[in-house]
């Protein structure tokens, strides 16, 4: 019997430890797992390396999570934002790291990670500072930088509906990075809105087989 | 006195560079405004770098869906026969050569199109660069829309960019308040130019060296000229 549900948010995070890096899906406000980031700063978790597009915006989510002192790294691709007001704090003050990451790049290195590969040379950046220190190789007349993958120990992503096994379908373009983060961290854990039974999922349009899922809890749609 | 193009002449001028059933992507800024003015004679397909294909205008107000949002993080629609995806999925699409055009804003230019967009020299602002470098190496033709000087009159388009690189001789043309310029293996050609503006005043607010093609055609402002214009 395979069953990935969780009872709780608490028992969803229960057993991430300090200093792990973790996987946070959205971009901008859409597809952020609000609720387990929140789970995860009750749980106390300190020294983490977050990966994400954005580093979050007013008091919420990633926001709390910096300003509570627990991301001593975040790997992201644009922290700038509105209401990026924690983030631009501690970065003033040395006390977070900022590992600046071009978008496909950062999607990308994860995808090598979940799809077991050793990275990729890209185009995106190999003429920028962000190729600063890295192998620079041309191929097919065209300077490429190498990137490493990302993995990581934990995801934290957001999806619609899901089965006791873990099959996932997301939400219009709350999907974003969920689909690829499942798939790079040992434990990938997902909030849903809803459950539905084994087999109710068109099995055409499952978007995440439960494969790349370790847990699943509801939350409140 | 010069009128310089407005905002919106802008975008018309860059919306006729865009085929009729083209996969289009329109960087933040500026180049949103493309999508407004595109006639209903060509079928655009929009892409969005958080997973959208067909993407449509803003929704009314009261219908938006916080979850379905534009790179901006603006609300947005999707037009039927539009299509969601995973960020990876949006990326191959940009970096992969499947868009057949791009449009970019830019703080600079230089002559051999190579483009910075990301970052300038302000040290007290946190880098961030989102997608504008898989934007600017992947489209099959990259356009820049941009005021032809800063805000404070000083050239974007110049023998080298000074500002941290995007992405080096990408760029295919660049469309400005003043002129309509191609980027070619010898240099800037200008191709249009706003009506008025006598080649030497174009080259007095322009850094790189200008070259005039033979059949320089005059671009004729219609609305207001541009107020604030963003990078």
């Amino acid at each position: 019997m395979i069953d990935k549900r969780v009872a709780t948010l608490a028992d969803a995070v229960a057993d991430i430890r300090d200093g792990a890096t973790v996987l946070v899906g959205g971009f901008g406000n859409s597809g952020v797992p609000v609720e387990l980031v929140h789970a995860l700063l009750e749980q106390g978790a300190s020294g983490l390396t977050v990966v994400t597009n954005n580093a979050g915006s007013g008091e919420s989510d990633i926001a709390a999570l910096i300003r509570e002192h627990r991301v001593r790294k975040i790997i992201c691709s644009y922290p700038r934002s509105a209401g990026s007001v924690w983030f631009e704090k501690f970065w003033r003050a040395g006390e977070i790291e900022l590992e600046l990451v071009p978008q496909g790049t950062l999607s990308e290195r994860m995808r090598a990670a979940g799809a077991g590969l050793g990275g990729f040379f890209t185009p995106t950046g190999a003429d920028s500072l962000l190729a600063e220190g890295k192998e620079v190789r041309v191929i097919g007349g065209r300077r490429h930088v190498f990137e490493e993958p990302l993995p990581a120990d934990v995801a934290l992503i957001k999806a619609h509906r899901a089965d006791r096994w873990g099959n996932l379908v997301y939400r219009t373009a709350a999907r974003n990075f969920g689909p690829t983060m499942a798939t790079a961290a040992a434990l990938t854990v997902a909030q849903v809105s809803e459950f539905v039974e084994l087999g109710e999922l068109d099995p055409e349009c499952v978007v995440t087989p439960g494969i790349f899922v370790q847990r699943v809890v509801g939350v409140a749609a | 006195m010069i009128r310089p193009l407005s905002a919106t002449d802008v975008a018309h001028r860059v919306a006729d560079d865009i085929p009729d059933g083209s996969y289009v992507n329109l960087g933040i800024g500026l180049p949103t405004l493309v999508a407004d003015v595109v006639g209903p004679d060509k079928e655009i397909v929009y892409h969005s770098e958080n997973g959208i294909l067909g993407m449509g205008p803003a929704p009314a107000i009261g219908q938006e869906d916080p979850e379905l949002i534009n790179a901006g993080k603006q609300p947005v629609t999707l037009l039927p026969g539009g299509a969601f995806f995973h960020h990876t999925d949006a990326f191959v699409m940009m970096r992969g050569g499947h868009l057949d055009v791009s449009v970019l804003g830019a703080f600079q230019v230089s002559a051999a199109g190579d483009l910075a967009n990301w970052a300038t020299d302000d040290a007290a602002m946190p880098p961030a660069v989102g997608g504008a470098m898989d934007l600017a190496v992947g489209a099959r033709r990259v356009l820049v829309m941009t005021t032809h000087t800063t805000r404070d009159g000083r050239p974007k388009i110049l023998p080298r960019c000074t500002y941290p690189l995007t992405a080096a001789g990408v760029v295919d043309r660049i469309f400005t308040d003043l002129a309509v310029l191609d980027v070619r293996p010898g240099g800037l050609l200008v191709r249009e130019v706003v009506h008025g503006l006598s080649p030497d005043e174009l080259q007095s607010v322009t850094g790189a060296e200008l070259r005039f093609a033979d059949d320089v055609v005059e671009l004729h402002p219609t609305g207001p000229s541009c107020p604030d214009p963003p990078g």
